[in-house]
């Protein structure tokens, strides 16, 4: 069920340009160093290791793509790439889903 | 990843996960048991007071809890508790023996939302397990693995503690796994409970860990270690994991009557941290216990340190020393360097387990009377 939403994401090359959300089966619990996300459906674990991952993250779904929402939370351009790789990293681990 | 394990071993606002035996009540008697169940405790929590945990649990956002025993299946309120657990989004895994999983019991666990089964088994074979498990036990527990593959549960893990005599048969217990939809779980044989006695007879040989490291290298994607060998890294290659004690950092253990230790293999005054009973309940134990509070400061490499593969194995596992009579801060009994051998060999103390649960003799349990 849940390998039908990767052929939604996989295809598209530019995730900076993607409307994306929490999946709503993942919590999130911060944590001193970012925070814990846990995805009830597969079990997994996942660690966001960075406080502003967690701002971006969370505001994801206020804002029309990735883009916009770094924007919003005061990312400077430079490290777009970073996030751009850390997002794709919590796309591959059902984290965050395309809306 | 150095500075989110630095993060974790200063302790988390909460647990990653908890393993919470729910009674030590169980109709086996394995020689390695780490609660050294068999009886019930009188104390052991109500059905109310386990609800209170669980709503704890809650909102201090623990995501799941494995659930254990002694046999959790044998308490009447077993599924009332796992039901209120996952109903307020706290998933649950369970180890079990099996004894209590026919073909309905595997239709209604099919049936149920954030939870998971391990089935326990200590070797490929019915005389291998059998020897550590008890007469029967093996047919039990393939009976309910078959019971709960043929309800379509979904993969339910087998959880196998690794022998002298079943380190050999990883590829016959992977297989095994395979052939039932399940996934293969190995964790590490630990001087607890009645292991305290049966550990120096069945745990690997060095000449053993090495394959064993060499096989969970090949084999880490498949299969689950609840990253228990991380001595084993010590040998070159880093298993994958986070490579640290969890002990009252990122884990803990509640045990039936509601103590918390600092982790499943350590029920012994020593590391007790406090009990969900008391003021506060388990989440001011958690934040605010003296003991936690040592197991998440910085902790010394002691006979170690001049060992270049400390960074690697970090001194190992602290129950593993405790229940053999070696000192914390030295290395672990099955230290791959050797040099746990030469301290076994010096010990003349070694510290009892706390409480002994143990039945005077195993019960024989039929299906269906309870």
């Amino acid at each position: 069920m849940r390998r039908l939403l990767t052929p939604l994401i996989a295809p598209d090359p530019d995730v900076l340009d993607s409307p994306l959300g929490l999946h709503p089966s993942v919590a999130l619990r911060p944590e001193p160093f970012g925070a814990l996300a846990y995805h009830y459906d597969n079990r997994r674990l996942v660690f966001l290791k960075h406080p502003s991952i967690v701002d971006v993250v969370r505001s994801l779904s206020d804002h029309p793509d990735l883009r916009t929402a770094l924007e919003a939370n005061g990312i400077a351009s430079e490290q777009w790439d970073a996030y751009d790789r850390a997002i794709t990293s919590l796309i591959e681990s059902e984290v965050v889903i395309a809306r | 990843m150095t500075r989110l394990v630095e993060q974790m071993k200063s302790g988390l606002d909460a647990p990653i996960c908890i393993t919470w035996e729910l009674t030590y009540a169980c109709n086996l008697a394995c020689v390695h048991c780490l609660s050294s169940s068999g009886r019930r405790d009188p104390r052991e929590l109500s059905t109310a007071e386990a609800f209170g945990v669980i709503d704890e649990l809650r909102s201090m956002q623990v995501f799941y809890v494995n659930i254990g025993g002694g046999e959790p299946m044998i308490r009447r309120d077993f599924f009332d508790i796992v039901d209120y657990a996952t109903g307020s989004g706290v998933g649950v895994k369970f180890s079990t023996n099996g004894t209590f999983i026919d073909a309905a019991r595997a239709k209604q666990l099919a049936s149920m939302e954030y939870l998971d089964i391990q089935i326990s088994i200590d070797g490929a074979d019915e005389v291998t397990n059998d020897r550590v498990r008890g007469a029967g036990s093996f047919a039990t527990a393939r009976r309910a693995m078959e019971h709960l593959a043929a309800a379509d549960f979904g993969e339910f893990k087998i959880s196998v503690v690794i022998t002298r005599d079943n380190v050999t048969q990883l590829d016959d217990l992977l297989a095994l796994a395979d052939g039932l939809g399940a996934q293969l779980r190995l964790t590490r044989l630990r001087p607890s409970g009645r292991g305290t006695d049966t550990w120096h007879e069945l745990h690997p040989t060095l000449d053993q860990q090495r394959d064993l490291h060499r096989w969970l290298l090949a084999h880490g994607e498949r299969v689950l270690t609840g990253d228990s060998f991380f001595h084993l890294n010590a040998l070159g290659e880093s298993l994958p994991g986070l490579n640290m004690c969890g002990a009252g950092r990122v884990v803990c253990l509640i045990d039936p009557v509601g103590d918390v230790y600092a982790c499943p293999f350590v029920i012994h005054d020593e590391f007790l941290a406090g009990n969900v009973r008391d003021e506060g309940g388990f989440t001011r134990v958690w934040r605010s216990s003296d003991l936690f509070a040592d197991l998440r400061g910085p902790q010394s490499a002691g006979a170690c340190a001049s060992c270049g593969a400390w960074d690697a194995c970090q001194g190992g596992c602290m129950a593993a020393k405790f229940f053999t009579g070696l000192p914390l801060d030295g290395p672990d009994p099955e230290c791959v360097g050797g040099d746990g051998e030469d301290a076994l060999a010096a010990v003349t103390s070694v510290p009892r387990p706390s409480a002994d649960h143990s039945s005077p003799q195993p019960v024989q349990v039929v299906l269906g009377q309870r």
